[in-house]
């Protein structure tokens, strides 16, 4: 039998949590740099810079900028694309910029922390 | 903070559902648009690149859901609202089958619960009703008292607030107008303190209104006869009006919520019980040994167990059975709740009522999983839409929760339905008087108890039927259906879904035998021998005190009144009885042998049913003579007091009918009876009662004012009550007289088993409705899922009978079954039903002829659609299809 679809419900759960914690804080980075932009574009955005976490599940962003948007992080309106379509240009808000101030140093807090932490030989202990 | 604001952003989001579901649609629309073009100048041909940025987004419909599920929590519930909304109105059969199955069965239960809460669970109208008891006496649990009795128990308990009592009394009451009787509850001077109640108007009655007999000549009105009497005239205060020929001033109209302490028994007027003889006719306020005084209450005092107060007044009763050995025996006492007079009323209620409940509960059960296997038989139909969605990303507990969205919307509109239906039956049973002539009320107004209870019961039920299929989904595997079809294997061994069925016709095969044997009953009963013969004979119901008659001038009155009725023109007879036999209720006397010369009670030969008649009554109530001869005008205050007994008695006291002729027998007073005349036997009390005895006094020797006169003519009921009611007038026109057919009497002893017999009708007719509509779930599951194989035998030849067979032996296998076991159980559980219906025997050829045939039937109708489907099956264009 082929794994597809949700075979797995309660491992996807949690794979989409942490994927969902690291996302939000990418989408905030990148709406804090480079200004308005629509879904696609962000996805772009974090492809680019992250390499294959959006490969497969571009469609992953949009619950996620729902969730930023409904606790006042960001804000959307429609407007037109590109190519002259309507698409719907999500920004930052200042609440959202707050957020990314405290987010950004928890993330590198906790991020220096784990690298100790990896870095660490036995040695090293007292 | 923030989640509290996300909280309300997915409430408010729920609301405005539509518009972000457009929004996100919109979304991908844009993304995919994008992402093609963006795969287009990498040089994919648009085709390809289209599918690649459809692959890149990812699964859409987990990604809906994941969207969803963030946007609101409600959101899914009204998505699962609309799609099952839209499933159900797909198949409007299956989906009104199921809300009607349960509209009944939720229906069913809430009108008994009603009953229930209205008669049991709910308190009198009177403040702290929950403290209020009824003192019972003795191992009988009897509740009437004599009064020095009861003024000992109220003087000298040390439990109670104070104890009230009452009396019930049918009086004439002439306004000025038009002389009618009315249903006068004699209450004594604490009665209103006593239960805390408030007037409406005027005043009610206090102690210091009592000084002795008679001395209290006032009226204190029921706020409905005030209503219906009156037309809510205020200045009805102070007025004065006949009460049985004695002036009585009205001073008071009670609260409107207060009708007496009797949940069901209205009365329409309360006066002093000081003034008991110009009611009743007689002054018994000094008796010991008699015990009229119908009910004594009272609260129990701040702190006092139910305990303390039995032991407070047994300590009593003790003193006083040791004051008074002759008259007070027998004294301990108990406490019960006075709504239905203790346990005398409310222990048979109690259990008639919970029966029912159990039986309406059966029929939510029956119900229940009739519609889980309907809901089973759908989740395997719909095998394939499962295993598409499971294959498109769909999670099982989306679909569980979507199938139970389903029930529970079913359960919800079938809940509703059900209850509306209820609370309109409940309306016309509050209105319904079953006794005209009786001021019973049967209050039922649905309370939040019901509804609670009947929205409860649904959404439970909703989760028991909605739960049958879960296994099924849990185990669809969808490659499997997707590449096989439904599997058309037919389950050869006996499921969960088949014991349910066959529960089920067992319950409704036990509901048809209970109600054939109940109608079987009641036929016989209407054509048994009562001992008289109802036809033709007219009752007219006379009570000379209520015109103020003294006991002396009774007779001589009594028979002019026989004479003038008797010369109407096609009268054939007249006689006089009190009270009428199997009616108006029944005195009974303890009789003693001739040799006895200690006359206690224990010493008793028989309690024996006791009627005063004129000498004619036997002719006019067409009762036969087995020996001897009727009484006389002649058996008067001066001549040997005789009496015509009954077969029963004759044979209880004296061996045999011929032994008693001439025989002598004491009553409880000393007094010694010759047997003058022996009469054949009759029922008295009931009309399943085992044989009583019975004797008939001359009422020349034991008068009484209360007379039933027997009228029996061939004259048109039209003509007759008429001419007798002008009659009377003309011979009194301040007598109120109640006239009325014998057999329009006989309703009342034949409402036990009349309504028996309904509500088992009733229940055995839902029952095979639910029976139905199980066989039918089964057997069209049964001859869809096996299409295939039917076709194939079909073409490879088999006769009607065997694709028949075949397709649809199964089930009439489970009826058959659950009839028998059904049956069997009717059978054994009968004897309950003998207590209210006449004769009860299922071991009647009758019975079992008709359970068998109408489960056949059943069994018919419910399996004509699926074997006209399986018979009209085209092998060809089957197999094509496939």
């Amino acid at each position: 039998m082929l794994p597809v679809g949700n075979q797995n419900d309660g491992a996807m759960k949690q794979k989409t949590d942490v994927l969902q914690g690291t996302l939000a804080l990418m989408v905030l980075k990148t709406l804090d740099v480079l200004g308005p932009l629509h879904g696609y574009g962000i996805a772009r955005r974090i492809e680019q810079i992250s390499g294959d976490l959006l490969a497969v599940n571009q469609g992953t962003l949009y619950p996620v900028l729902l969730k930023l948007e409904q606790e006042g992080a960001i804000e959307s309106e429609w407007g037109a694309s590109e190519n002259n379509r309507r698409a719907r240009f999500y920004r930052l808000t200042r609440q959202g910029r707050k957020q990314l101030q405290v987010e950004t140093q928890d993330w590198q807090q906790t991020s220096e922390i784990i690298s100790r932490f990896f870095a660490a030989k036995a040695e090293d202990l007292p | 903070m923030r989640l509290l604001r996300r909280f309300f952003t997915r409430l408010a989001n729920s609301v405005t559902g539509r518009v972000h579901d457009e929004r996100l649609r919109e979304e991908i629309e844009e993304h995919i648009a994008l992402q093609t073009a963006e795969n287009v100048r990498a040089g994919l041909p648009p085709v390809e690149a289209r599918r690649q940025a459809f692959l890149k987004f990812g699964a859409v419909e987990s990604i809906k859901d994941d969207y969803h599920a963030e946007r609101g929590m409600q959101f899914i519930f009204w998505q699962d609202l609309r799609f099952s909304v839209r499933v159900l109105r797909k198949s409007p059969g299956f989906t009104t089958v199921a809300i009607l199955t349960l509209a009944l069965g939720i229906g069913s239960n809430a009108i008994v619960f009603s009953v229930l809460n209205a008669l049991i669970l709910h308190p009198l109208n009177v403040p702290q009703a929950e403290r209020l008891y009824q003192v019972m006496r003795g191992k009988e649990k009897a509740g009437n008292h004599s009064f020095p009795d009861y003024l000992d128990l109220r003087d000298r308990n040390r439990t109670f607030d104070e104890l009230v009592a009452y009396d019930g009394a049918v009086a004439g009451i002439d306004t000025g107008g038009d002389p009618s009787s009315a249903w006068v509850a004699l209450v004594t001077g604490n009665y209103f303190d006593g239960l805390r109640l408030q007037p409406y108007l005027g005043r009610l009655f206090h102690p210091s209104d009592e000084h002795g007999a008679n001395s209290a000549p006032y009226i204190v009105l029921t706020h409905g006869y005030w209503h219906s009497h009156f037309h809510d005239d205020p200045g009805v205060v102070g007025r004065v009006v006949q009460v049985n020929k004695n002036p009585f001033t009205i001073v008071g109209v009670a609260p409107p919520e207060f009708h007496g302490t009797l949940v069901f028994f209205f009365p329409d007027f309360f006066v002093p019980i000081v003034n008991q003889e110009q009611l009743e006719g007689k002054n018994n306020l000094n008796e010991r040994g008699k015990r009229w005084v119908f009910s004594v209450m009272g609260h129990l005092k701040a702190g006092v167990t139910r305990e303390r107060a039995i032991a407070d007044l047994n300590s009593i009763g003790a003193d006083l059975e040791k004051s008074y050995p002759k008259e007070d025996t027998d004294m301990a006492f108990s406490l019960a709740p006075p709504s239905l007079y203790g346990d005398r009323l409310g222990a048979p209620m109690k259990g008639f009522l919970t029966g029912l409940m159990v039986l309406a509960g059966l029929i939510l059960l029956a119900a229940c999983t009739n519609l889980g296997s309907l809901f089973a038989a759908r989740a395997a139909d719909r095998s394939r839409e499962v295993s598409l969605r499971l294959a498109l990303g769909s999670s099982r507990r989306r679909i569980l929760r979507q199938l139970f969205t389903e029930a529970t919307l079913i359960s919800l509109i079938g809940g509703s339905l059900g209850i509306l239906g209820s609370v309109l039956l409940v309306r016309a049973l509050s209105l319904w008087q079953p006794f005209t002539r009786y001021p019973i009320h049967l209050q039922v107004k649905p309370d939040a108890n019901v509804y609670g209870l009947a929205l409860l019961l649904a959404l439970v039920s909703g989760f028991v039927f909605g739960a049958v299929p879960v296994r099924q989904i849990l185990r669809t595997n969808p490659y499997e259906v997707i590449k096989a079809g439904p599997s058309g294997k037919a389950g050869r061994r006996l499921t969960l879904r088949d014991l349910l069925l066959v529960t089920q016709i067992a319950i409704c095969a036990l509901l048809v035998t209970f109600s054939l044997v109940a109608v079987r009953g009641l036929v016989r009963s209407l054509h048994s021998n009562f001992g008289f013969e109802p036809q033709n004979a007219t009752l007219a119901d006379i009570d000379l005190s209520m015109a103020g008659y003294r006991v002396d001038q009774m007779p001589a009155m009594q028979k002019r009144m026989l004479d003038a009725v008797e010369a109407i023109p096609g009268v054939e007879s007249v006689g006089l009885v009190n009270p009428a036999p199997l009616y108006a209720g029944s005195v009974s006397d303890l009789v003693f042998t001739d040799k006895t010369a200690d006359l206690r009670p224990a010493n008793a030969a028989a309690q024996v049913v006791v009627y005063k008649i004129s000498p004619e009554y036997f002719h006019a109530a067409g009762t036969a003579l087995l020996s001897g001869r009727s009484v006389t005008w002649h058996d008067d205050k001066d001549a040997p007091r005789v009496a015509v007994v009954n077969a029963e008695f004759a044979r209880k006291i004296f061996g045999s009918v011929t032994a008693a002729m001439g025989e002598y027998y004491k009553l409880e007073d000393g007094t010694r009876i010759e047997v003058v005349g022996i009469a054949e036997q009759g029922r008295y009390t009931s009309l399943t009662e085992d044989p009583k005895p019975a004797m008939f006094l001359p009422i020349l020797q034991s008068p009484s004012s209360e007379t039933w006169m027997v009228v029996r003519s061939n004259l048109d009921s039209q003509q007759l009550v008429p001419a007798i009611r002008n009659t009377l007038r003309d011979l009194d026109a301040g007598l109120p007289v109640y006239i009325q057919t014998w057999t329009k009497e006989m309703d009342h002893p034949l409402f036990a088993s009349r309504m028996a017999t309904l509500s088992l009708g009733v229940l055995g007719m839902m029952g095979a409705m639910l029976t139905v509509t199980g066989i039918f779930g089964m057997a069209a599951y049964s001859v869809s899922k096996r299409l295939r194989e039917l076709g194939i035998r079909m073409a490879l030849g088999a006769q009607r009978k065997e694709v028949l067979q075949a397709a649809l032996g199964r089930a009439f296998k489970l009826l058959a079954f659950g009839s028998a076991a059904g049956l069997l159980l009717g059978i054994l559980a009968s004897r309950v039903l003998a207590f209210v219906v006449y004769q009860a025997t299922p071991r009647d050829p009758l019975v079992l002829a008709g359970v068998v045939l109408a489960m056949s039937l059943l069994g018919l109708l419910a399996t004509w659609i699926p074997a006209q489907r399986a018979l009209s099956i085209d092998p060809l264009r089957l197999l094509r299809e496939e």
